[in-house]
């Protein structure tokens, strides 16, 4: 048990580090479909279309100013949310397993 | 539909690799596949990439608690973050759970089989490399099929950016998988560990 503990304090440790830290540093140039989508002009059929309105769109927590900050903070919860969402999923489904 | 009825089979077939002390390890791998897929890393002339983690879910998890990571990471994205958006997710999870991680599972194992265990390593980087490109054809192909812009134009451009990307995903899954085969070598499934 001893070493699943120390997994979890590793791993949600440098998860946190990577979102937190590190997150707003990423590069701001579009990802290789967002470019194909400008290139080839499609790109507005992703945007002004929005059916769900979603908490903390675009990973900028809504509110504060200082987009690094923002950014920060979408990481962190993002990457908390992530955690407990899957563990919980982890758990129903090894519980359905033993009954 | 076809999303859905993979991830039923998913989840079926999940029971028989999720043991009760596997779960933290569930949560902490989708914890870190939702931190790197928000660290772009700059690939060429003004275009980013960052790792999918379909293959890494994969080769530590097994395919189909694999496939069961990467679509909570993009239900996540999708509600919260307005990242892919909901309407496409039934298309990004057939691309990046079913493709990227099952298929590339399958892709790591045929590659394991012909090189055998010395081959581990290019077996991992090779099956990464080739998620990346397959998920990106199949886009490719689902935006054609859509009727959004011609294959001939959408595929040699999705297929070009990302056999780049892919190279990083490549990167990325081998660091990480190499970080803890020599932390926690029981984690990872192999030919002789087999969960599939």
């Amino acid at each position: 048990m001893k070493g699943w503990q120390k997994i979890l304090l590793i791993g949600l440790g440098v998860s946190l580090f990577l979102a937190v830290f590190l997150s707003p540093f990423a590069s701001p140039w579009p990802d290789g479909l967002e470019r194909v989508a400008e290139k080839a002009g499609f790109i507005k059929l992703a945007e002004g279309k929005v059916v769900l309105t979603s908490p903390i769109p675009d990973y900028l927590f809504p509110g504060v100013k200082n987009e690094s900050l923002a950014t920060a903070l979408a990481g962190l919860i993002g990457t908390l949310i992530t955690f407990l969402a899957v563990y919980g999923v982890g758990k129903l489904i090894s519980r359905r397993k033993r009954s | 539909m076809v999303s859905a009825g993979g991830l039923a089979y998913a989840f079926y077939k999940v029971k028989e690799e999720v043991s009760e002390e596997k779960v933290p390890l569930l949560g902490v791998l989708a914890a870190f596949i939702f931190a790197a897929q928000m660290l772009n890393f700059p690939v060429i002339g003004g275009t980013s990439g960052h790792l999918i983690g379909g293959l890494l879910a994969a080769v530590l998890l097994g395919p189909w608690a694999g496939s069961i990571v990467i679509t909570s990471v993009l239900i996540i994205q999708a509600l919260i973050f307005q990242d892919g958006g909901v309407t496409a997710l039934g298309a990004n999870i057939f691309n990046m759970a079913i493709v990227g991680s099952i298929g590339a599972y399958y892709i790591y194992h045929f590659f394991l089989k012909v090189l055998g265990e010395k081959g581990f390593f290019v077996s991992v980087a090779l099956a990464a490399w080739a998620s990346v490109f397959l998920a990106s054809s199949a886009c490719a192909f689902e935006l054609a099929l859509s009727g959004t812009i011609p294959l001939n134009v959408v595929l040699p451009s999705m297929v070009g950016i990302h056999a780049l990307i892919g190279i990083g995903e490549a990167l990325i899954t081998t660091a990480v998988v190499s970080l803890v085969k020599v932390t926690r070598p029981d984690l990872i499934t192999t030919l002789r560990g087999e969960v599939g």
